[in-house]
């Protein structure tokens, strides 16, 4: 009886000392994941002086916001951004419609539609075969797309996978409820406007975030369809200024070169571009933490 | 009879039309963007010259392939192709999987949510973003990892500019912006398990210990062979975006990917159809991997797309 209770007790101590442990892991790695994020924030706000010796850590260094002041007044990166809110705006209308007006036919039976299979596959295919990149560029070359903002929102007009997630939550809805629209004289379309739309508003709400964050974080496309870095989006001309794009030039150069050439770039300068750029996504997070939630049970995984 | 069926067949069409209608754009623009540049699939096998198109560029038949062959780097691009995502699969299956079974762990609520809000932030940075970022965090010279290594007593490290490195350092970070999402998905699969299923381990006298590797773990299997037939088709995506913002020259013999040389080979140097080879082949691959997956996730998982 005696030993029974020790053993418990035993038990119930060494949970505690698992627990202490799980939670002080489980923070630690939640801070390791934002500690390079932290660390940058805090050199975007601090002297070009103490960023370059590298004194930055958590908290910035003689507090000051003129690399933001600096970065907003620059008339390239100003432009960049204008171009990113005007390409996102644009990219959510045409994506939007296009899925659903999509997703709403693929959700009737194929008795319903007549060829319904057809369409879906014909949709599917694309998903899971390309062209590639090089046949994708010259077409959007050929048809006279470069240097428009077409370029960046045409060729992703139809995202299947979400035209997908939003189709099998029409699917799921009850059926009386188009059945008894249909009985009152309702078409298509008024179904769809004054009813599936409606009732669908969680799952059009996590797919316009999909749309927003996919466009303004996209950047390839803009460096492959804008031949002027004037036109380029944020995200792409971020790209341009971060990156050491021309790889001939720095070809057999020594590792002390390339290290002096990533450190004697204006470091606050650019890390308070980098946050600029990310700073709308941070701003929705709270949204996008709450939807993508609701979105991931209703699309992807079924079980 | 006959006529019957055509009757049918208009009355189909008077309560169907709209729906079609309302197909033409999908159809339109997937045919422009999608099917049109599957032609382009010809310049693999052309010496492709812009100004005569994909139909009319002098034939090669299979010499871009072989020139292919010929080349030097197309193993190395192919192996560290495969290496880096085939890592990056496995990892970024185990580690979210790991983590969430951890979090399940915890009880105080408020505390696992600010730790699963935290460790998603990352997937939603772009590349540029997060490359940015890392370039400055990684530095040898002043970068705040290698000044928590020194602590410890470490030589700075060059972890972008050492080939031997580079490659985790790419699995390292990917690992670094998933996890957090893997997580989400596993810890929902978690909650949406039977409750009467832990309250009957709890009367048999099961601790937490036990409930997790006799229930917890044995109900989530589908799930994880859900999501690993499904990332089958990534068998040769190492992550373009990842690897053009990360890699440069004193990185190129284990960083380049097939991705990263269509790029350099097809867009820079104007080897067109070299390049659309390359792309070719992955393609086909890829294709052939996602299929299977879904294949496989449809018998084993009875996962249906649509």
């Amino acid at each position: 009886m005696k030993s029974k209770k020790t053993g418990r007790k035993r038990i119930k101590q060494g949970s505690i000392v698992f627990d202490i442990i799980n939670y002080i892991f489980l923070a630690a790695v939640a801070f390791l994941c934002l500690l390079p994020i932290v660390n940058v924030l805090a050199i975007s706000f601090s002297s070009s002086a103490k960023a370059a010796a590298g004194l930055v850590k958590l908290l910035p260094l003689d507090f000051n916001i003129q690399s933001y002041k600096y970065a907003l007044t620059k008339p390239q990166f100003l432009s960049s951004f204008l171009i990113s809110v005007q390409r996102v705006i644009l990219g959510v209308v045409v994506n939007m419609f296009c899925t659903i007006v999509t997703a709403y036919p693929l959700s009737k039976s194929a008795k319903e539609l007549s060829g319904r299979n057809i369409y879906a596959w014909f949709m599917f295919i694309t998903m899971i075969f390309s062209g590639g990149l090089i046949p994708q560029f010259m077409v959007v070359k050929q048809l006279g797309l470069m240097d428009s903002i077409w370029a960046l929102v045409l060729p992703g007009a139809v995202p299947v996978f979400n035209v997908i997630i939003l189709m099998n939550f029409f699917k799921q809805l009850p059926k009386e409820i188009s059945e008894s629209a249909v009985m009152d004289g309702a078409g298509h379309l008024t179904i769809l406007c004054r009813l599936y739309l409606p009732l669908s508003k969680p799952s059009l709400a996590t797919i316009v975030l999909f749309v927003v964050v996919g466009h303004w974080n996209e950047w390839f496309n803009g460096m492959l369809y804008m031949t002027s870095p004037l036109k380029y989006p944020l995200q792409t001309y971020l790209q341009s200024i971060i990156v050491i794009r021309d790889s001939s030039t720095l070809a057999g150069a020594s590792k002390e070169t390339l290290e002096m050439l990533s450190t004697v770039s204006d470091k606050t300068l650019t890390s308070a571009q980098i946050f600029i750029a990310a700073a709308p996504i941070l701003l929705i997070y709270p949204f996008l933490q709450k939807y993508f939630m609701k979105g991931l049970t209703i699309g992807s995984v079924k079980g | 009879m006959k006529k019957t069926k055509l009757n049918h067949f208009r009355m189909n069409f008077k309560k169907q039309w709209i729906l079609h209608v309302m197909l033409i754009p999908m159809v339109l623009l997937l045919i422009i963007f999608s099917y049109y540049p599957m032609t382009g699939i010809l310049i693999a096998f052309e010496k492709y010259n812009p100004t005569l198109g994909f139909f009319k560029s002098p034939w090669v038949g299979l010499s871009n392939f072989e020139y292919i062959l010929k080349l030097p780097n197309t193993k190395r691009v192919l192996y560290n192709t495969v290496y880096i995502a085939l890592m990056k699969i496995i990892l970024g299956m185990i580690v979210p999987i790991f983590f969430a079974l951890m979090l399940d762990l915890v009880k105080h609520s408020g505390f696992k949510r600010s730790i699963q809000t935290l460790i998603y932030i990352p997937y939603f940075l772009s590349w540029v973003v997060l490359s940015g970022i890392l370039i400055d965090v990684l530095s040898p010279s002043n970068g705040i990892v290698n000044e928590l290594l020194g602590v410890f007593g470490a030589e700075p490290i060059f972890f972008l500019g050492d080939e031997k490195l580079f490659p985790n350092v790419l699995i390292i970070t990917d690992v670094w912006k998933g996890f957090g999402y893997g997580t989400i998905i596993y810890l929902a699969g978690i909650t949406s398990i039977d409750p009467t299923l832990y309250e009957a381990a709890k009367m048999d006298g099961a601790n937490r210990f036990k409930q997790m590797r006799h229930i917890t773990i044995p109900c989530l299997v589908p799930i994880i062979i859900l999501m690993a037939t499904l990332s089958m088709g990534n068998i040769l995506n190492a992550g373009f975006d990842q690897v053009l913002n990360l890699y440069n020259p004193a990185v190129m013999t284990t960083g380049d990917i097939i991705d990263t040389f269509v790029y350099r080979i097809g867009l820079q140097n104007s080897q067109y159809g070299i390049a659309s080879a390359m792309g070719l082949f992955k393609s086909l691959v890829s294709f052939l991997f996602i299929s299977v997956g879904y294949w496989l996730a449809y018998k084993f998982a009875d996962y249906r797309i649509f």
